[in-house]
């Protein structure tokens, strides 16, 4: 068995030959390889910055209601008028025949735009409350919720997939008996059930003090449903990468269940994370506006979309844009979420960006 | 498979015990929701009170109510607190009104997420796959009350058109053709959110699907591209539809619906457990629970069934 070759050809050759083709190779990260791919994905970075202008005008609620509609978000204007090219406007009817034409009681103002000087841009609600304000306040009632149930829900979904999915077990058995039997309620029933039971007392137990009508409430009920639905997923992946060499590695070097977990399993699982953290703001806005809907979420005198759209729905023939403006912004910042979410997870995988790029 | 199935069995018994025991811890410790001071009235006497509470039992350790409340559900004495209607009948009496919305809308959702999957992968990143991608991704960001209000708007309150009944439920032995008219558009507006999940799943999986070796066999043999888009790829990019589809429309028969039901006014099931949790009415609720954790749990039992059955490499463990 004579060989040959005068010198070994390893892998450092390989680099060798290749740096004096193009110049050194430099090792490039996964996280900036994707972010390299998500910017190249101009629809997916269009609808972040969507999302984001959505996020900044919601945060510049109170400048718009004192700098340019003047009014407060609970505001009531009844009997008041506006100018609209010079010309008195009730913002709500009183009734009766107005220039020659008839004109029902109590049918608030219509959408100006900008025609009465940034006064009632989005109409007005049956107490003569600015619509556009109240769509703005509520955003961030909406928003917050949203984001800080996604952000509890994926802490807690990544800390029982952890411990789940690394020590098995008993551990392991207990925190996926739990996942089941939260997956196996039917969702809405349980959060509507628990958002109205805690709504109407609030929260006082264990130390745990949350007053009646606070938005804690719907942010826990929802992040606490939708944990098995992050946590599953997170704890299939954690089981398979439990048994790589890497892992093996780690402990054979004496490295404790605590920093396996966390510098050796959570920055593998973090990219999914990211994409599920991304949907799950996307699904709890809409989970929360269905709450609301229904009374079981956000309470007066605080608003959300979700209640908008509710308070709106009795007056859908007379003042549709009281429904219907609320939802646009439902649609727009849930879109938003979804379709960057879909670029993210294209940038992070590069595999199914091939598939789909065929 | 037999094993298997005891196995499944014996837990989903479990997990209905567990659910409905939760479900009673939830609603049991709500203060200034005592149900006897509401069926009592607002001059009822300590005495009265105290006679309602011991004809509901309400004085009895909590476990032992629980225990009660259970055996009265199962033998259809069970009921409500506040309007003293017998909950089962309430139950039997939505549930013709949920199912007939379920299942049409299943049908609508399933039928058409399977087209605009197929469609969107066949053309996959030509215009027609991207509109659909755009339609798709907007139709899942909508919330389902919301577009409910719009089409009664648009399509039953005259704003252009006036041409559908503006929600309610006409049972189907009533009048057929009333039944199917005025479900037309609660189908409608509960498929669409799933159109476009479905769609885009089907579409993921046929193209993963096309690049397996057995379909370069299949087209090496010369078969037609629908023959093996038809018999090859399309037939194994549909289990994992199968699993959705057996999941969510559990979930939708058992209390998804709840928002489309009310939108409509359909009096279904799920329309009668909100209207029960708002006014914190413990037995309805205990009721519905049940009956829509039964039904998530035996569908989830049957999907495992049906996986195995339609792709033999996955045994049951």
């Amino acid at each position: 068995m004579a060989t040959e070759s005068t010198t070994d050809f390893t892998l450092d050759t390989a680099a060798e030959l290749a740096s004096e083709e193009h110049g050194a190779i430099e090792g490039k990260s996964p996280w900036l390889l994707a972010w390299r791919r998500l910017r190249r994905n101009y629809v997916a970075l269009g609808f972040l910055l969507l999302f984001v202008a959505i996020v900044v005008m919601c945060a510049l609620a109170p400048v718009y209601a004192s700098q340019i509609a003047g009014t407060g978000p609970n505001e009531v204007h009844l009997g008041e008028t506006f100018t609209r090219d010079g010309e008195q406007i009730p913002v709500v009817s009183k009734g009766g025949f107005v220039n020659g034409k008839f004109v029902a009681g109590g049918i608030p103002v219509g959408p100006q735009l900008w025609h009465a000087g940034g006064k009632y841009v989005f109409g007005a609600d049956n107490l003569g409350r600015d619509v556009a304000v109240r769509l703005l306040y509520g955003g961030i009632n909406s928003l917050k919720i949203g984001i800080g149930s996604a952000l509890i829900c994926t802490i807690f979904a990544i800390l029982f997939a952890l411990l789940a999915g690394y020590y098995g077990g008993s551990v392991g058995w207990i925190i996926s008996r739990f996942f089941d039997l939260i997956w196996a309620f039917p969702v809405l029933l349980l959060a509507i059930a628990l958002g109205t039971a805690l709504s109407i007392n609030g929260f006082h137990h264990f130390g745990i003090n949350i007053e009646a009508g606070s938005l804690w409430i719907p942010t826990l009920v929802i992040s606490f449903v939708l944990i098995p639905y992050v946590g599953r997923p997170l704890r299939g992946q954690i089981l398979s990468l439990r048994e790589k060499e890497f892992i093996e590695a780690a402990t054979a070097q004496g490295a404790s269940p605590f920093r396996v977990m966390l510098s050796e399993l959570t920055p593998n699982i973090a990219s999914s994370v990211l994409v599920f953290f991304t949907l799950i703001i996307a699904s709890n806005i809409l989970t929360e506006a269905g709450l609301s809907f229904l009374g079981a979420g956000v309470q007066a005198p605080n608003a959300s979309w979700g209640t908008l759209i509710a308070d709106g729905q009795d007056r859908i023939v007379t003042a549709p844009w009281l429904a219907i403006i609320p939802g646009i912004a439902i649609v727009l910042t849930v879109l938003s979420l979804n379709v960057f979410g879909d670029g993210l997870r294209d940038a992070l995988d590069p595999r199914s960006k091939v598939r789909i790029e065929r | 498979m037999i094993a298997f199935l005891a196995r499944r069995l014996i837990g989903a018994v479990l997990v209905l015990i567990a659910v409905s025991f939760i479900t009673y811890l939830i609603f049991i410790k709500i203060p200034g929701g005592d149900p006897a001071q509401r069926i009592a009235g607002r001059t009822a006497t300590d005495a009265n009170i105290a006679d309602i509470r011991a004809k509901l039992h309400l004085d009895d350790p909590f476990y032992a109510q629980y225990w009660g409340m259970m055996q009265s559900l199962f033998n259809g004495s069970l009921k409500s607190y506040a309007s003293q209607l017998n909950v089962v009948n309430e139950i039997k009496k939505g549930i013709p009104a949920t199912l007939s919305l379920c299942i049409g809308a299943g049908i609508i959702w399933l039928s058409f997420g399977i087209l605009v999957g197929v469609i969107s992968a066949v053309t996959a990143g030509r215009a027609s796959d991207r509109l659909i991608t755009v339609f798709a991704l907007i139709g899942i960001s909508m919330p389902v009350f919301w577009l409910g209000l719009i089409a009664r708007y648009f399509f039953a309150q005259g704003h252009p058109f006036a041409l559908l009944p503006d929600g309610e439920y006409v049972p189907l032995t009533t009048n057929p053709w009333q039944w199917f008219v005025h479900l037309l558009m609660p189908w409608w507006v509960l498929a669409v959110l799933f159109i476009g999940f479905y769609g885009r799943v089907l579409r993921s999986n046929i193209l993963d699907t096309i690049n397996e070796d057995y379909v370069r066999t299949a087209k090496a043999k010369g078969l037609s591209r629908n023959t093996v888009l038809a018999k090859h790829v399309l037939r194994n990019s549909m289990i994992p539809i199968v699993t959705l589809f057996g999941l969510d429309f559990a979930a939708v028969v058992g209390g998804s619906a709840i928002l489309t039901e009310t939108v409509f006014n359909l009096h279904g099931v799920g329309q009668y457990a909100a209207e029960s949790t708002q006014n914190l009415d413990l037995p309805p609720i205990m009721g519905v629970t049940i009956y829509a954790t039964f039904f998530i749990v035996f569908f989830s039992v049957l999907v495992d069934v049906l996986y195995a059955w339609l792709d033999p490499r996955i045994r049951p463990t």
